[in-house]
């Protein structure tokens, strides 16, 4: 168990420094550079030059770096050269929206999957055809393309949902919960789908296993075969795709923000990207890698968990 | 591969999608950037087959031309990735030592990279620009492959051949091109498949947000940002494009998984319903023996094979009564732990009890629930594998526990206790210690001693053991022989012992049936099938057994092989491998002679073997049918 938390470390703290390394490096091979960008088409090379020397942009690359760094690692990620705005605050407002989005459709997606494949692999048939669709449904459709649709037909066309936007719980939590449900559920497809699809497998070759048989044999009950001892042991791997599949959101939410017009994160990525706000994406690219490093942190100890052989070790 | 019709559909359909797209300027009914103010946001017609857009534009040239621009994402993703991955994949694998660790470790860096980041990341540094972002998406699906790559290189290098060939001093080069390469394609094109798909989704999200190929450059992704624009006013818009991207990923997809499963060659898809309850048909003729505890009468089981539902076991009938230690012996494939999972009505998925009768203590188990009701409780069961038998995410003592709770029910107390009081009693030190480790952490037979509790917790009356001791160490077969002989003692238990291993049965059992193919040839008590086996399989066996061989001489085997359940012969199932086999035995039902009481054998010549004294001596190979 320590052994797999100490190699995800070995892992993830380099990764951090490295996205934020190479979102520094990148920036240098940018054309232009943020003083340009600030100064606009219009500027005098004394002005130029001036400018880079208050940014600290006339200093070597790598002193540069460690200046970020050492903000970074009290907190303070810059501040925007386009609009202005210091690139912490605009994240920490913004990590909000984009957190709930994700965990809910979390959430959502492990609800659905695992009663999905749970169901479909004891009772096979018609469902389990159902979860093969589904799952090719899920990794065919875009997540863009299926929230559209699913303003078409519940906002355009029944009326019964906000179209785009977003509501601040603490100014209406009824607002807030009809504003996340598009949202929500045009990203949970394709996780949904993936977690129902690794459920049904898990589950199936569980239930094929010795030790069901015996259980079997013995008198175990069908319902505590299932519940108790299956999904327990199909769960190891679950743990693992919903891992993964949270990663995957991070991806799915910068479409899905920009679809339904949210104020979140992957939003602000786009338009910094669009911007070429450079100290703004860092911010933000560093922030998302902080959030996989945790979740895969929290898979491990859940994996460790559920599974007795490697929280031994 | 071909021969399967969803990938001959995705490949026809890719094929039509790259022509589609290359032949635009010659196919495409319009120019894709021409307007028609006249029919702005038309539904399908015959001047434009899928619609226009709000300018007015044919929206099937414009899927046509910016399909281009998609292929040619997807072509350069997949080009990346293929060099990057593949190669770093080869020599990793192929090399292994530190660069393998180095590898790997950037492959699980990189895995954890979220996708899209980088992709803005490296969009907000180089502008709009498709190209920089589909070798982006490359080089992020390369690990991946790499991995894939590295696991079937590391397979190929242990094998004899690419070993011989280091040895013969080949280069490395012409190792990985001429021997690991050709093996590994497979895996490269399933992964090259998915990457595809994945390269075309991540394509069509960067156009969607504005960030590919500029308008009015028609691209697949743009369009639907296009047509979100005026999902109030023409909804159907969303339609043509979300199919066109729906469907090349998912074509991409199921080529990957075609590629795959015909690699993998399954014939027979593995039955997915649950194990199948049977539905015992009314009883035959032959009422059960009146002082049996289990009598099987006529058993037959049919199973589905490769070739078709076949009958594996086929009209076993037999006896235990109580506290009896029947043996039940014949080689793999007679179809002895068949019979072992009819009797508790558990058959394997597809499998049917087509004939025949169980009768427990003279009640007929007809129905999936009266089975239910006697499995644990009356029957129980330990099987061959001993760990494997035994849930590896629970604790031993809540295994126990489950089955306590079940049958006997109680406060957690008393049940632990009675937990604790089965672990002793199966002979494993430290009950309360064992009742805290996981299955892994148990010896092969220390672990069976917990399968043997986990029987016990219902006080059967009968207990199978199919195989108990074949995948143990010989001391610790001893020893659990041993103690099923103790706990047959103790608890007056029947014991119906399934081995292939004539030795063992003798041991431990009273009486033996021996089986095969499907059928029961022999059964008398095991000191007489040992002296005076009445069936030439049976003493062919006794000819394989080291135990009865005098030191330093020859030991026999049966010549041929265990016919497959669609190959029976006609007549007896033995003839083929039967020295003793004439013409009679070739045809017709072989009746069942009963030489001296309790001695059946289901054999034309069984006087013929009682006559030869050493039936060792019988040439077996002479008239071997094979």
């Amino acid at each position: 168990m320590l052994r797999l938390i100490l190699r995800r470390l070995l892992i993830s703290v380099p990764l951090v420094f490295l996205v934020s390394l190479l979102t520094f490096l990148l920036q240098a091979l940018a054309p232009g550079d943020t003083a340009r960008t600030i100064l606009g088409n219009t500027y005098t090379p004394e002005g130029y030059a001036q400018l880079r020397q208050q940014l600290g942009l006339d200093e070597p690359l790598l002193t540069q770096y460690w200046h970020w760094l050492s903000g970074a690692l009290h907190g303070d990620l810059g501040v925007s050269p386009i609009s202005g705005l210091d690139v912490g605050e605009q994240i920490t407002t913004r990590l909000g929206v984009t957190l709930s989005l994700i965990v809910w459709c979390t959430v959502l997606a492990a609800v659905v999957g695992v009663t999905l494949g749970v169901v479909s692999a004891v009772r096979g048939g018609a469902l389990g055809r159902l979860v093969d669709a589904l799952s090719l449904v899920g990794f065919a459709v875009p997540v863009f393309w299926f929230g559209l649709v699913l303003v078409t037909v519940f906002a355009v066309t029944l009326r019964l949902l906000p179209a785009t936007g977003y509501v601040d719980p603490a100014t209406s939590l009824s607002g807030w919960a009809q504003s996340m449900v598009l949202p929500v559920v045009a990203l949970a497809l394709a996780p949904a789908a993936v977690i129902a699809k690794q459920t049904r497998d898990g589950m199936l070759d569980a239930l094929g296993r010795d030790f069901v048989h015996s259980l079997r044999a013995n008198g175990a009950s069908e319902r505590s075969i299932v519940f108790r001892h299956a999904l327990r042991n199909a769960a190891i791997p679950v743990v693992t795709v919903i891992g993964l599949v949270f990663v995957g959101m991070l991806t799915g939410t910068v479409l899905v923000e920009s679809v339904f017009a949210m104020p979140g994160l992957g939003g602000l990525a786009v338009q910094s990207t669009v911007q070429h706000d450079l100290p703004m994406i860092q911010g933000v690219a560093v922030t998302f890698t902080v959030v996989v490093v945790l979740v895969n942190l929290l898979v491990d100890i859940a994996y460790g968990w559920l599974n007795p052989k490697v929280r031994a070790s | 591969m071909l021969r399967r019709p969803v990938a001959v559909a995705a490949l026809a359909y890719l094929v039509l999608v790259v022509v589609a797209a290359v032949a635009a300027p010659l196919l495409a009914p319009h120019a894709p950037e021409a307007t028609d103010l006249d029919h702005v946001l038309s539904t399908p017609s015959g001047l434009h087959p899928l619609g226009t857009d709000s300018l007015g534009r044919d929206v099937l040239s414009r899927l046509m031309y910016g399909g281009q621009v998609s292929l040619a994402g997807v072509a350069v993703a997949v080009a990346t990735m293929l060099v990057l991955g593949v190669s770093a994949g080869l020599v990793a694998g192929f090399v292994g030592g530190w660069v393998d660790r180095v590898a790997t470790w950037v492959i699980d860096l990189m895995l954890s990279i979220p996708v899209i980041i980088t992709l803005l990341v490296v969009l907000s540094v180089v502008g709009s620009n498709e190209t920089a972002a589909m070798v982006t998406v490359g080089v992020l699906a390369a690990p991946a492959l790499a991995r894939v790559v590295r696991g079937a290189t590391m397979a190929v290098r242990r094998e004899t051949f690419v070993a011989a060939a280091r040895v013969a001093g080949l280069p490395t080069s012409r190792i990985i091109a001429g021997q690991v390469l050709p093996r590994v394609t497979g895996p490269i094109i399933v992964q090259a498949a998915i990457g595809a798909g994945g390269a075309l989704m991540a394509q069509a999200g960067i156009e969607f947000l504005g960030l590919g190929v500029p308008p009015p450059t028609p691209t697949w992704g743009g369009m639907v940002t296009d047509a979100s624009q005026v999902v109030d006013q023409q909804a159907w818009l969303l339609v043509p494009t979300g199919l066109v991207i729906g469907l090349t990923v998912l074509a991409f997809g199921l080529l990957g998984d075609a590629v795959r499963d015909a690699a993998a060659d399954r014939t027979t898809r593995a039955p997915r319903s649950r194990t199948q309850l049977p539905v015992v048909p009314p009883s035959t003729s032959d009422a059960p023996a009146p002082d049996a505890l289990l009598s099987l009468r006529d058993i037959t089981v049919a199973l589905p094979t490769a070739h078709g539902m076949c009958t594996v076991v086929d009209g076993v009938s037999l006896d235990v009564r109580p506290g009896e230690t029947v043996g039940l012996v014949g080689e793999s494939g007679c179809g002895k732990s068949i019979t072992g999972r009819a009797i508790l009505g558990l058959l394997p998925p597809g499998g049917v009890l087509t004939g025949g009768a169980v009768y427990l203590d003279g009640e007929h188990l007809r129905t999936p629930k009266a089975f239910r009701a006697v499995r644990g409780s009356r029957i129980a069961l330990i099987s061959q594998e001993h760990v494997g038998s035994l849930d590896p995410v629970l604790t031993v003592g809540h295994q126990v526990d489950e089955l306590v709770r079940r049958h006997h029910g109680g406060s957690r107390n008393t049940v632990r206790a009675r937990t604790l009081e089965l672990l002793a009693s199966v002979r494993l030190p430290n009950p309360a210690t064992v009742a805290r480790r996981y299955p892994h952490e148990l010896s092969g037979g220390m672990a069976q001693r917990v399968a043997i509790a986990l029987a016990l917790a219902g006080d059967p009356e009968l207990l199978i053991a199919d195989e108990p001791t074949t995948a143990l160490d010989v001391t610790v077969q001893a020893e659990i022989l041993a103690l099923l002989r103790q706990l047959q003692a103790e608890r007056g238990m029947a014991i119906l012992l399934i081995s292939h291993d004539l030795g063992v049965v003798a041991d431990v059992c009273r009486r033996a049936y021996v089986m095969y193919a499907g059928r029961v040839v022999e059964t008398a008590p095991s000191a007489t099938l040992f002296e005076e086996p009445r069936h030439p399989y049976t003493a062919g066996l006794l000819d394989c057994s080291p135990r009865r061989r005098p030191p330093r001489t020859r030991l026999a085997a049966i010549p041929g092989m265990v016919p497959e359940p669609w190959d029976r012969p006609t007549g007896c199932h033995f003839h083929p491998r039967c020295p003793l086999a004439t013409a009679e035995c070739m045809t017709g039902e072989i009746p069942v002679a009963e030489p001296t009481a309790g001695h059946r054998t289901r054999c034309l010549h069984h006087t013929d073997l009682a006559k030869g004294e050493d039936h060792a001596d019988v040439d077996v190979r002479v008239l071997a049918g094979d």
